[in-house]
């Protein structure tokens, strides 16, 4: 397994200039993430225009990968429904953990970059812990925790 | 050849090309590259003399200990308390029965928080511990707190690293009922100068403990010169095997000290009416112990003095001069903890690269280091840090590890930075 399997160009770029990095402080829906072995914290705030996430963003600290996959999150799931964004969660999570299911990688556009992080299990909950922070948005829960 | 023999009875530096060989997982290639390890503060390697300690003794000698007249039992008793003796002389304890063998320093402290302190604390007593403390030395005390009514004082640092001695010395008063202090800092290598502390709280009467879990594999520990009243620490980070480790204590207090749990071989007789406990150090070990990892402690000790602990920590002093004056030139790399006197960990940031990404970019060119809060929450929050990473040295190391160090930290900056 080669580094650059895990560190692709997108998350690189995505870590070093993370998108929607910002707070909305009129969000509807907010939670915040904690993954308490590597200590990266992230929050993320939600807009909603009917059952549509009309906007995404996030901040906080953390890894390169955790940083990089809640950049390229609000990129995916902005302008989505909320049911949308729940099955791009469940195809993430697959992507992420499961390696005896085909996911469909073109299907997912950018947040394909993140296949390599199932090759490294002590990386898997930096790169969801965003997700699982979105979900937790989404069904109003204050706080989730990767442990 | 071993090492060790190589070695005894000189003066000379250690023959660390030697020593390499005594320990079996140093030969072992990571993703194609050799293994460079350096996460000793975390869990040290074993040499082959405790690996084989413990197979000869499973092969040959296992049975219970202190219960049979049979040979097996015998044989088992002898070489359970011959190391008991071992352990007794490495930290110059007065005598075996302070010597209570437990499953690491986690539980020694957890057992002196239960027997010692939760029946004489109650409501307005004071516990003061350091802001340095790994969460071993935290967490007990707090339930015991929760338990008692007792209150936590918690010494603060200085920006290098260091348990500040005057603000220590004002947070000791009447109410202050035990001191738990780390002997060296496990997230910042910091050496605390603790004789100074042992002098000023037990001048007012106050008991001290010392988490040593990072001290008695880099020094030479005597319990008796330092005066401490208990002393914690683990085999697993001093060449021995994980599950077991020692309390030491003072004789006076642990005679005071009523059972932590109940069980055979801490017993003398037992009936329904009234059970009579056993005596030193025993009262303090129900159940069938780790007989084998006290065997396989008992071999590291062997192992470390026949190597010579002051020979140990020049080595590794030497490693961590070499290791500081290497990192310096890596850019954006910043230490934390930079005390003058420091056993050989190095914490340190990676400017624009999380130590997270670090671990895993140097596990590729088969770099071992910790990164994370190092079981130190508080530590990292005073620092303002979330996590760091860290290289922790043994003798076994040597300076072409550090240099790959050096190499796959600026392979990680390059990449991420």
């Amino acid at each position: 397994m080669d580094l650059k399997d895990l560190y692709r160009d997108v998350i690189v770029d995505h870590n070093r200039h993370p998108r929607n990095f910002r707070e909305i402080p009129d969000a509807d829906r907010r939670a915040d993430g904690f993954n308490p072995l590597c200590g990266d914290k992230l929050t993320v705030f939600v807009k909603l225009d009917g059952g549509r996430i009309s906007d995404v963003a996030f901040n906080g600290s953390g890894c390169a990968i955790s940083i990089a996959s809640a950049s390229l999150l609000t990129e995916s799931v902005k302008g989505r429904t909320i049911a949308e964004a729940e099955g791009l969660f469940s195809q993430m999570h697959q992507l992420l953990t499961r390696d005896d299911v085909e996911v469909d990688v073109s299907s997912l556009g950018k947040l394909g970059a993140l296949s390599g992080v199932r090759e490294f299990p002590a990386r898997v909950k930096c790169a969801s812990l965003c997700w699982h922070t979105l979900d937790a948005a989404l069904h109003q829960q204050q706080q989730v925790s990767t442990e | 050849m071993n090492a060790v023999h190589a070695v005894a009875g000189s003066s000379a530096a250690l023959d660390v090309a030697a020593i390499r060989r005594d320990f079996p997982v140093l030969e072992r290639t990571v993703r194609g590259l050799p293994l460079s390890y350096l996460d000793n503060a975390a869990s040290s390697q074993r040499p082959r003399a405790v690996i084989d300690a413990m197979s000869r003794y499973y092969e040959t000698s296992h049975a219970n200990v202190h219960r049979g007249v049979h040979t097996l039992s015998q044989e088992a008793t002898d070489l359970f308390e011959g190391a008991r003796e071992k352990v007794r002389r490495f930290i110059n304890a007065k005598s075996t029965t302070e010597i209570i063998f437990v499953r690491g320093t986690t539980e020694a402290i957890n057992l002196v928080a239960q027997s010692y302190g939760r029946p004489t604390l109650g409501p307005g007593d004071e516990i003061l511990i350091s802001w340095l403390e790994h969460h071993a030395n935290i967490v007990p005390w707090q339930m015991l707190c929760q338990q008692t009514g007792a209150t936590l004082q918690v010494a603060p640092i200085t920006r290098s690293g260091e348990v500040d001695f005057d603000a220590f010395a004002a947070l000791l008063s009447p109410r202050t009922k035990l001191v738990a202090l780390a002997h060296v800092s496990n997230a910042l290598g910091t050496i605390i100068p603790v004789s100074r502390f042992i002098a000023a709280a037990r001048t007012r009467g106050v008991p001290v403990l010392l988490d040593g879990a990072q001290a008695v594999p880099h020094m030479t520990v005597d319990v008796q010169a330092l005066n401490c009243d208990f002393y914690a620490f683990s085999g697993h980070k001093m060449c021995g095997p994980t599950g077991i480790g020692v309390l030491y204590g003072r004789e006076s207090l642990l005679s005071a000290m009523p059972p932590w749990q109940g069980g055979g071989d801490m017993i003398l007789a037992v009936s329904f009416e009234k059970t009579v406990y056993n005596g030193l150090p025993y009262k303090f070990e129900a159940g069938t112990p780790d007989i084998a990892g006290a065997i396989g402690l008992g071999a590291a000790i062997d192992y470390l003095e026949a190597l010579g602990m002051e020979r140990i920590a020049a080595a590794e002093h030497a490693l961590l001069d070499y290791a500081n004056e290497r990192l310096a030139t890596v850019p954006g790399l910043r230490f934390v903890g930079t005390a003058p006197d420091k056993a050989a960990v190095v914490s340190f940031t990676l400017d624009r690269v999380h130590p997270h990404d670090l671990g895993t970019i140097l596990d590729h060119e088969g770099v071992a280091i910790r990164t994370g809060h190092h079981c130190a929450m508080p530590v990292m929050d005073f620092f303002g840090l979330p996590a760091t990473a860290r290289a922790s040295f043994a003798f076994y190391n040597t300076p072409a590890e550090i240099e790959r160090l050096v190499a796959a930290l600026l392979t990680a900056r390059e990449m991420l930075g």
